[in-house]
């Protein structure tokens, strides 16, 4: 069955504590080069039959609606696994 | 009056909200996520918890509970609401008050008797204060920080939608050290610390006159049972 892929990010202008503790953890282990690290989401949804374009229009739906919050969150990509094509 | 408490999978204070209705004076009455049955209330509280366990965000999943569309009904037609920690977390998520939470700036879990500054005095669940008292309220959480877009922020200050800030410290990071905000109506009220822990002496915060002494949470449940008499 298909799969279809939404990546989520927090919103590049905001703190993100997790990535930010990582990234401190980083530096400890002398790996200075990296700079930065963000930690986002990605939801994997399988799907039952085709992915038409009215599936991937509720997809995109969920994503906006529920998988993120557009107040915090942006949603990145939104993929078909099986072929990767960038749908967004 | 009839308060209803609604609770969800995960909720913590459901219980602690009913018996702040009961001592002041209030009617609680249950209510379950999976129905759509407000059971004739004339109030609503989201109490605190962790529901569904703060999966995708603190507070989302049960943003979308059965029961949500009718307190999104009820508040728009102007039902008083009150969300107390994960409960303000799914206002803010079904977007019936303005703002989101992320994860604490410091990353840890944080419980305090908190010091706050009522700013907004007139909303429904909040017409018992004075603008400028300093309240002690219990916190506890983990996703506490609010954040807003620059220009709600710029708005909600301006428009008096702040109704609780942090005074001395902010225990999350939250921007402009706001604690709780209200709806432009007043009738929906979402703030992180939790009232309902502070209103019988014996169980509440230390104040400066007796250990455990603290009843400031009180005034929010009597504010929503007074102004329901006032109608």
């Amino acid at each position: 069955m298909p799969t279809i892929v939404v990546e989520v990010m927090p919103k590049a202008e905001l703190l993100d504590p997790q990535g930010k503790a990582v990234a401190g953890a980083l530096s400890r282990l002398g790996k200075g080069a990296f700079t930065d690290v963000r930690i986002g989401k990605r939801f994997e949804v399988t799907v039952e039959g085709e992915v038409t374009e009215a599936v991937l229009a509720d997809v995109r739906e969920l994503a906006d609606d529920m998988f993120s919050n557009s107040v915090i969150e942006d949603v990145v990509s939104i993929t078909v696994a099986d072929d990767a094509t960038t749908t967004r | 009056m009839r308060v209803g408490v609604v609770t969800f999978p995960g909720s913590l204070d459901d219980r602690d909200a009913q018996r702040a209705v009961r001592l002041a004076g209030g009617e609680p009455v249950a209510l379950w996520h999976g129905d759509h049955d407000l059971k004739g209330v004339e109030a609503i509280i989201l109490p605190g918890g962790f529901s569904y366990g703060d999966y995708l965000r603190a507070g989302a999943i049960a943003s979308f509970s059965p029961i949500m569309a009718d307190v999104v009904d009820a508040a728009n037609a102007g039902m008083p609401v009150l969300g107390i920690c994960n409960g303000f977390q799914m206002l803010a998520e079904a977007r019936l008050v303005p703002g989101a939470h992320t994860r604490n700036a410091h990353q840890q879990f944080i419980r305090r008797d908190q010091r706050l500054v009522v700013e907004n005095a007139r909303t429904d669940w909040t017409n018992g204060f004075t603008e400028g008292q300093e309240i002690t309220i219990p916190l506890k959480n983990a996703d506490g920080r609010f954040i807003a877009d620059a220009e709600t922020v710029k708005r909600i200050e301006g428009e008096g939608q702040v109704a609780f800030r942090y005074v001395g410290v902010n225990p999350n990071g939250s921007m402009d050290d706001i604690a709780g905000v209200t709806n432009a109506r007043g009738n929906v009220v979402g703030l992180m610390p939790h009232p309902e822990h502070a209103v019988e002496e014996g169980f509440g915060p230390d104040t400066p006159a007796a250990m455990s002494s603290g009843v400031d949470g009180l005034t929010f449940f009597t504010s929503v049972l007074e102004r329901a008499l006032a109608k």
